[in-house]
Parts: C-alpha cells; structure tokens; sequence
C-alpha cells in the first residue's frame, strides 16, 4: 500500500486506506520523537523548502523539525524579506528556488487552490500546509491520530468541530477526513460562520452549542478571529462566548470519556475557558506532538515518489 | 437596361436574416461594399458571374450566410493595455469570430467618459477588420459619482451607456443617469451586482465556493441590483439593458418587467451557459475566474431559458483579455474576465443549437438583429442597400481551440482544448473579405 499522488493537497479526495497508511505510519515517528536522539536518516540527501506565506507557528516549526529529526536539508522562506516585495510571481520565486535543486515544498499561502497551482508549475512533491480557507490536511490527519490513539478508532465516533466554520481550512480537511473514516461529524457555530450549503458536507449543522455537543465524543474548537467581528459577522465577543464560548458547564453533556481539541492558536477566555483548555480531557499539546510525527509521516510517505501514478 | 457590374458574389448558401425574416437558399451581390442583390440561385446570370473576379466568387455550398454578427459587449483594452489587446487586434479576433460589429465598453485607461476618447477610438477603428461602437461611461471614471457629459459621448458617437465593470451603486445617480439618457434615445447597460454584498468574492457564492474556501460572490447580488434597476427603469420611462445575466431569479426578474412593459432587454455570455462553478476547483483554473461569475447548474438552465423564451435578448461574448503573466497567478490574486470573441459562435452552436434549445434563425436574431435594434446600429441585416457585413459560417464544422490561433492578443480562455462544431468559414465587411478560414 501507498498513496496514489506523489503530493499532498487535501483530504477530499484521499481514501480511507490512504488515510489509514499516514496514521500508522506516524506511530512509528511518534516513537521516534520519544527517545534521546531524535533523528533517522530516512530523508537525508533531500532538500525540503518551506514557502509560508502566511505567518505561522506551529505548523511551520512542526514541519521544519519534521525536516530535521528525518535528516533533510530544509531551507526556509519568508515573503517580507524577500523578492516578492519587489514584485515577483509565485511561478518565478517558486521556480527560481527549485533551480536550486529541491525535492519537496511545504507551502502555506491564503489563496485557496496554492498548492495545486504548484504542482502545475514545478517538478517538486507539494505539501499543503494550508490554503486560504480550503484545505490543512497535516492538520486534520494529526487530528485524527490524536483521536485514533484515545480511543483506538475513527469510525462512529462523533466529532463536533465549533466557531468559525466559514473561513476554516482546519474544519473542511476533518470533514473530509473524519467522514472518510467513518466518524459522525457536525458543525456549530453562528449562522454567519456556517458556509453557503454547508449541508451538502454531509454533516449535522448547529446553532445551538449545547444541542450540539451533547452526546458528543470529541469537541474541536476553532479559533475566532476579531475581524469577522469587525466585519459584522457576530456582534461582539462578549456574545460568542455566551453563546458557543467551551465552559467547564457544557463538558457535562459530553460523553464520558469525552476529548477536547483545538488546532491553535487558542484566544483564551473567547472561544474556551482556561479550565476546559487546561483541563485532563484537553489533548492540545499532544496534537501538537503529534502534528510532528504525522508531517514525518507525510513526509515520508511523499519522498519516495516521482512520478504520479 | 443597363447591366449592374457587381464586386463580389456569394452563391450557394443557406441566407438567414432574421431581421428580413428571410431564410432560403439564395445569392447574395455585392457592389461598393453596399448589398447590391439577393436574388434565387437561378436568376444568377453567366453575365453576372463574369463580372466579378474569381477571388470575390464566394462558394458557400452547405454553409449559412448571415449578417455580420453583432458583439454588444467587448473589452478592447485600448488606450491603455494595450499589451492585452488594441483596437486592431480586438478586431481581428472579432472578424475570426464572424463578428463584423463590436462594441467596446469604456473600463479602459483613460476611461471613455469622454468625447476625446471616443473619437479616438472611433478613428484608431478606421482601418479596423471590424466596426466598432463605443459604450460610454455613466459616471466619470466609473466611480459611480457624477454623471459623465453624456450628450457629448452620445455627439461623439456612443451608442449606450455602462459603467460595466462596476454596479452604478447609488440609486440616486442611477435614476438620473436612467432620466438624463432618455433624452438621448439610449440605452444605459447595467453591470447588475451590488457591491457590497459582493466585496472581494472571487467567485459564485455556492457549495463550491464553501468547498474550496473561496470568498463568494452571491447570486442574489445580481438580482437585488436588477430588481432596483428595473424600479428605477419603470419608474424614470428610461431604457434599461442588462450585461451577463447569470441568475434564475435575475432571468425571472427580466421577465417579469418585459410582461409589465418595462423598457427592458438582457444579454447573455457563453461561458454563463456553458460552464458551471464546478469547474473551478478542478485546476484552479483563473481563466474560469469572471465577473459576474460562472453559476450553477440550475443557473445555468434558467439563462437557457430565458434565450428560448426571449427574455434575453442577445448573446454577447464579454471579451475581456488579460495577459498571461497577469492570469498565471493565484486565483483569487488573479484579474475577472475571459476573451470570447473567437470562441462564441462555436459555444453557441454546441450548446445551444446542437442541444434543440435555438434554430439558427434563433441564434443568428441574438447575434445581429437584437443587439442591432437595441443600440440603433446600421447593421445586422442582409437589406439591399446596407453595408456588406456577411458572415459565412460552416454550420458543422468540427473543430479544437488552440491557443496558438487566437487572433486577440491575450489568449486566456478556458475553451483552450474544447471540441467546438460550427466554424466561421468567411466574414466580410462591407464586401471586403477580413477573414477567411484556412
């Protein structure tokens, strides 16, 4: 078994047993990170570029030490201390850095569709990092390996992903991905936040946050941003937190042995209380973890290949 | 009787004009670059034939021969970007596309909201391979301000009016603009899409667009714009023409204000009832990426429907070039618009006529008796005595878009590699043949 594409741009289109490959094969990194020496030389004699146009922490570190403890060269870029402040595309600036020879991009950009556009214009295996609001699939599938260790399954068990459902790249790649694997998901948030025919995901859609989390295994919150606020989309923050904000009241209507999730950056006090981001069901800072073993995974998985196939 | 010496004849063709209501096997004469004839095959006397050089014996055996097609609605680019197209070139790509008639709308740099801007475009279109109508500006600059000095484009030559590009956002302006262009005898074409509820959408507010996490451009910000604009029309007696429908509920609103006898007609795209907002999350495609934007299906069928029942009126390309390094870029950091002009005969033949939805005759009013009528142009018939703008068109002439034969300048068309049927065999222009398939 492998993957089909030698790139990884989303999860929509990824099957159950692809999906299955990653997660188990980040079981064997996530060992790896575990002991003294964190390296291998799996990777060593590629050269990985990570192009983040858009700033980032978590991913971008989380990818760069991927990189490392599998022993590839890794060479970073930062849009505003580079040539695209002068103006250049980014077939040139992309293609200008591959004829420096690289093997793999790790790409984040705010325009949907990125990662695509680069597979059409460059030789390299292409990782999504994030797209506009469109696809994070190391983000979803380390979700899913953080699920899957707890409860040692996807399959029927229900996810409810809460906030910002609109502008969410993280909540369309574990649609896509929970959904393949079985999972029961539904979304809730404002009626602002949720996407034009959102139903048509295939999902339970909420309004009301304690209708939607009861009875629910796992609770995945997304981040809201002051903006969308700005922009009208909710009145005020005071509101949101009322209304969809994660209190340690509302862990009641969960499942027992319920989970609590965020993929970061977390605006504490608005979207989840310190307690319920603090406390013992919370797996914050294991998905962060993982999210490494996961990108070594991927990373893996995608060097091998050249060629589509 | 003295024997006319004609300078070009066209014999053997199926002749359609809609506007003569004329549609039979017939030879078409042409003297001075004027229609001169149309006669039955039989009355073609040897006499005649001599007359005219063999280079001007135009076989059309199995083809149509029609008017010169009409496009209402053209992007030339000039003055300004010229590097995406010129006058020149715009005209080139029209002959191809058997159009003999175009007009230009006035988003150009400076904007033609301006008596000096359209006389320049008037004489750059002197020696053109095609005649070319300006669309002036309602506002200055398109700002949607102040009223542009619209008597003097009308003197200068406009035959209409647009801020096309841009939604005439305040009622107000709209209603006088609608009041003052009645004293003229115009119409003013409206770009129907409200701003706001449209900023920064990249695309049809739809499924796909919450697929692929794209900023959406609803549907139903056509059709408020519509609604207000048919008040504003009913209201003011003006006479109102809508640009690119793409909604069913702007195709309704259409046909509801005709039914009350509003002074309305509307304008179609190919790309709008040819594609749908699915295709874009195939290959990102930014030549799929227009203004207003390519809809859904259901969309898709109401815009059909309305060409069957006449609500709309013409079909019209939007060419709008872009050049390529403007165009290879992320799609939501990409330019509106696709180039049509060499391209529409052949949507419109496959999906319009080859699926029973238009006769020819159908096809052929919505490309020259329609948008003639509506703007006032001498043009779109085959009347003895008007210009010899004729089309000859291989009705089933199967053929591929290719890149390389663009004549525009740009070449950005998500038509490129489409199997097309329905080719433009000849156009003339007043009896000067400017383009001839090879």
């Amino acid at each position: 078994m492998q993957l089909r594409s030698r790139h990884l741009l989303g999860l929509e289109d990824a099957t159950a047993e692809e999906i299955t490959l990653i997660l188990d094969t980040a079981e064997t990194f996530r060992e790896i990170i575990e002991r003294p020496i964190k390296k291998v030389p799996t990777l060593r004699g590629i050269t990985v570029l990570n192009l983040f146009y858009e700033p980032s922490t978590r991913t971008r570190i989380s990818f760069e030490l991927a990189e490392k403890r599998l022993s590839a060269d890794t060479v970073s870029f930062t849009p505003g201390t580079s040539s695209v402040k002068k103006g250049e595309s980014l077939r040139d600036t992309v293609q200008n850095i591959e004829a420096m020879k690289i093997d793999m991009v790790v790409v984040r950009h705010s325009s949907s569709g990125v990662p695509y556009f680069l597979t059409q214009c460059t030789q390299s295996n292409i990782i999504n990092a994030g797209d506009g609001a469109h696809e994070h699939p190391t983000q979803a599938l380390l979700d899913m390996f953080t699920i899957r260790r707890k409860y040692k399954k996807l399959k029927d068990l229900r996810v409810v992903l809460v906030g910002d459902i609109k502008h969410s790249r993280v909540v369309r790649s574990n649609i896509w991905g929970l959904k393949t694997m079985g999972a029961s998901v539904a979304v809730c948030g404002p009626s602002t936040l949720l996407p034009f025919e959102v139903e048509k995901f295939g999902v339970d859609i909420f309004t009301d946050l304690d209708k939607a989390i009861d009875g629910a295994d796992v609770v995945n919150i997304m981040r809201i941003q002051l903006e969308r606020q700005q922009a009208g989309l909710f009145p005020s923050q005071r509101e949101y937190t009322n209304l969809f904000g994660m209190t340690r009241e509302r862990l009641q209507l969960l499942n027992k042995n319920y989970t609590i999730m965020h993929p970061g950056p977390i605006n504490r006090g608005v979207e989840i209380t310190n307690e319920v981001a603090d406390g013992d069901s919370s797996v914050i800072l294991e998905q962060v973890t993982n999210g490494q073993a996961v990108r070594m995974a991927v990373l893996f998985l995608l060097s091998g290949k050249k060629e589509e196939e | 009787m003295k024997t006319p010496i004609y300078d070009m004849l066209i014999k053997g063709g199926l002749v359609i004009d809609p506007a003569l209501g004329f549609g039979q096997e017939a030879a078409i004469f042409v003297k001075d670059g004027k229609i001169a004839a149309i006669v039955k095959e039989s009355d073609v006397s040897p006499k005649d034939m001599a007359s005219i050089p063999v280079e001007n014996v135009v076989d059309a055996s199995g083809k149509l021969v029609v008017p010169g097609l009409i496009d209402m609605h053209v992007h030339l680019r000039e003055p300004g970007r010229e590097d995406e197209e010129t006058i020149i070139t715009g005209c080139q790509a029209a002959a191809a596309g058997g159009f003999t008639s175009i007009c230009c709308m006035p988003n150009t740099n400076p904007t033609i909201d301006h008596q000096e801007t359209v006389k320049f475009v008037l004489s750059r279109a002197e020696q053109a391979d095609a005649h070319v109508y300006v669309v002036g500006a309602i506002t200055k600059m398109l700002k949607g301000e102040e009223l542009a000095e619209i008597g003097d484009l009308v003197n200068a030559g406009a035959v209409a009016i647009s801020d096309d590009g841009n939604y005439v956002q305040n009622p107000e302006i709209m209603r006088r603009a609608l009041e003052y262009a009645r004293m003229f005898g115009i119409p003013i074409i409206s770009h129907a899409e409200d701003y706001f509820l449209c900023a920064n959408g990249v695309m049809n507010e739809s499924y796909q667009s919450t697929r692929l996490g794209m900023k959406g451009r609803p549907g139903v910000a056509e059709e408020i714009a519509v609604l207000r604009d048919i008040k504003l029309c009913g209201f003011t007696g003006g006479r109102l023409h809508i640009a690119h429908i793409t909604t069913a509920g702007a195709v309704k609103a259409v046909r509801q204000a005709k039914a009350d006898g509003i002074d309305i007609t509307a304008e179609a795209c190919p790309h709008h009832f040819t594609l749908t907002d699915e295709e874009i999350g195939k290959e990102f495609n930014t030549n799929l990426r227009v203004n207003p934007p390519i809809r859904t299906q259901k969309d898709v069928e109401a815009v059909i429907e309305g060409l069957i029942d006449g609500t709309i009126d013409c079909i019209a390309s939007d060419h709008a070039p872009h050049a390529d390094e403007e165009k290879d870029v992320e799609f939501d950091q990409a330019p509106s618009g696709m180039i049509g002009l060499e391209t529409t005969l052949g949507l419109v033949k496959i999906a319009l006529i080859d699926k029973g939805y238009l006769s020819w005759a159908d096809a052929v009013r919505k490309m020259t008796y329609n948008p003639a009528r509506i703007l006032g142009l001498p043009a779109g018939t085959l009347e003895v005595g008007t210009a010899a703008d004729i089309t000859v068109i291989d009705p089933e002439k199967k053929w591929t878009v290719k890149k390389e034969n663009f004549r525009s300048k740009s070449k950005n068309s998500p038509f490129i590699g489409w199997k097309l049927s329905g080719k433009i065999d000849i156009t003339i222009l007043g009896g000067r043949i400017v383009y001839r398939n090879k």
